[in-house]
């Protein structure tokens, strides 16, 4: 198989740079070299949820407090966070979401597929504006961009990670 | 938080030795590893394996457990799975179906995404939050000795039951029941409600 | 109903009340009020800055002021919350418990009812006990109050001790006058901001 991506860690530095402070996350295959990054330094928080939806709410809280930060997800979970979204929404909270996709590229699992496709339309029927990457050298770029778009231009934006990035699994014998 | 007793149980053995008097049990598998454990055990068509909906498990449960008042339901799911549906504990506890048991196969760990810890590896006591939602029968099993009576609990005492079984985060083979969702439905029914 | 949970043999506590006997020590403390009744009843104290009223969606309170707590780890951030507000976000508190922010309390006002729906009951008057879920989530101290001096004895508990805090106050379905309360999250929420960083 293909060695680790470097991506996350370019992420990473985009992150830092961009001011986020608090990075909240469900674990997500996709995100596991991320969300180890964020757990290993000190200059950031990272708050693992029990469900997605407390981190938009997170997040809310975080911006009120005067702290940037980003919500790290799989597509599964953009189904969870809809109705919190209203709150980012309507209180016009800058907010900067990752999304690992499934459900879209060589998906083995079925039941991932109605949530992933429909991730985009979903995000994007509350108002939040979606970018999405499915190569690995502009991944980088594209969440330095979104995040200048989240806490400089005042949005909620998610960067949704094309599953053909990911190395989709494959269990079928 | 403090610390926690030595866990050696295998996870495979123990949905093995829950599921061996499962009789005509209905059972409903949180996604991953619980579902790869309840397939190893034998495949069943009253065997409802869910894919996805991750939090959705105990209530898939409820629901059965509310249509069918005569038949037992087990509901075995993961410490990250509950988690994530940790609400329906209350859920269920108001309803108080005698007939509902959820087992929770508790490795510590988030076993699809990497293995990353979950709640309940710093501290975070599920039987306890079933308890104060109101689920009497909730218990932690943290070694072979307490398992026959868990299992017991789980398959015939009065419900709702819960128990959390600690197990290592060792991981075990893979064992790929049915995902197919629309299939899984039809054989589940036939078996239970007979041919349309 | 749920047969062993310990009752209190009558609520007699009245929400206005203890929320305008708690506010009266807030300090600087920042509040963050779930949707509801939790809203006026802390309005009714004053309308202030440092108050963050949530509105139409439920089961963020908790999650709101744990995010202002970690960004202001100086200021004590009070969640005020109901009953019906707290379970729909439930799972907040294992993740809270988990990092364990020590300039965070939560108050939740359990009336037993979704105040706002037409007061059906919540899953608390079947015998849910939020205090003891907040214990087995790892909150280090929680509190179940049925009465003043149980409300007296928490102050220092709400705005002082090491946290996270969490406590259960029993009220009657009894509702003081509904203020007019602004809905506009812009402004309450850049108002907010304004005073925990003062600045813009």
């Amino acid at each position: 198989m293909a060695s680790p991506p470097d991506w996350p860690d370019t992420v990473f530095g985009a992150l830092k740079d961009a001011g986020v402070r608090q990075v909240a996350y469900v674990p997500d295959a996709g995100h596991a070299r991320l969300i180890e990054l964020a757990r290993g330094d000190n200059a950031v928080r990272a708050v693992p949820l029990t469900a997605e939806q407390e981190g938009v709410a997170l997040l809310g809280g975080a911006w009120l407090g005067g702290e940037a930060g980003a919500l790290l997800m799989q597509s599964s979970g953009v189904g969870n966070v809809i109705n919190m979204l209203g709150m980012s929404a309507e209180c016009r909270f800058p907010l900067l979401m990752l999304v690992t996709m499934r459900g879209e590229w060589g998906e083995f699992n079925p039941w991932q597929v109605p949530m992933g496709q429909a991730t985009q339309a979903s995000l994007e029927a509350v108002g939040v504006i979606v970018q999405r990457v499915d190569d690995a050298d502009s991944v980088a770029e594209t969440v330095e961009a979104a995040a200048r778009m989240a806490f400089q231009g005042g949005r909620m934006v998610a960067v949704l990670i094309g599953q053909r990035l990911l190395g989709a699994k494959n269990w079928d014998k | 938080m403090g610390d926690q007793p030595e866990i050696t149980l295998d996870r495979r053995a123990v949905v093995a030795r829950i599921l061996k008097g499962r009789a005509d049990t209905l059972v409903v598998t949180g996604l991953g590893a619980p579902s790869w454990d309840t397939a190893a055990a034998g495949d069943r068509a009253d065997n409802f394996y869910l894919w996805g909906g991750m939090g959705g498990a105990a209530a898939t449960g409820l629901g059965l457990a509310l249509a069918q008042p005569g038949r037992r339901v087990l509901v075995i799911t993961g410490d990250g799975e509950m988690l994530m549906g940790v609400g329906t504990l209350a859920t269920i506890a108001v309803q108080r179906p005698a007939n509902l048991a959820i087992c929770v196969i508790d490795n510590q760990r988030y076993g699809e995404t990497g293995m990353q810890e979950t709640h309940t590896a710093f501290g975070v006591d599920l039987a306890a939050m079933a308890r104060g939602a109101g689920i009497e029968d909730a218990a932690t099993v943290w070694d072979e000795s307490a398992l026959d009576t868990a299992a017991a609990a789980l398959l015939g005492a009065p419900g709702p039951v819960f128990v959390a079984i600690k197990v290592t985060p060792a991981e075990t083979p893979m064992v790929l029941p049915l995902r197919d969702g629309l299939a899984l439905k039809h054989r589940f029914r036939e078996k239970l409600l007979g041919k349309a | 109903m749920a047969g062993t949970q310990n009752k209190p043999a009558a609520i007699t506590l009245h929400r206005r009340a203890v929320v305008t006997r708690i506010l009266r020590d807030r300090g600087d403390a920042a509040l963050v009020c779930g949707i509801g009744n939790a809203v006026h009843d802390v309005a009714s104290c004053g309308d202030d800055a440092r108050n963050m009223y949530l509105a139409g969606i439920m089961g963020g309170a908790a999650m709101v002021a744990f995010g202002v707590a970690v960004a202001q780890p100086d200021r004590r951030v009070v969640v005020i919350t109901g009953d019906g507000e707290l379970l729909a976000g439930l799972g907040s508190l294992p993740t809270i418990g988990v990092e364990k922010p020590r300039n965070l309390a939560i108050v939740v006002l359990d009336n037993q009812a979704y105040g706002a729906t037409g007061n059906q009951l919540t899953h608390t008057a079947a015998g849910v006990d939020l205090a003891a879920i907040a214990a087995a989530s790892g909150f280090p101290s929680t509190a179940l109050i049925t009465d003043e001096a149980g409300i007296e004895a928490a102050i220092a508990d709400i705005y002082d001790r090491p946290g996270p805090y969490f406590a259960v106050v029993k009220v009657t379905t009894e509702t003081g006058p509904r203020l007019d309360v602004s809905r506009d999250g812009t402004y309450i929420s850049r108002r907010f901001r304004a005073a925990m960083t003062g600045g813009g």
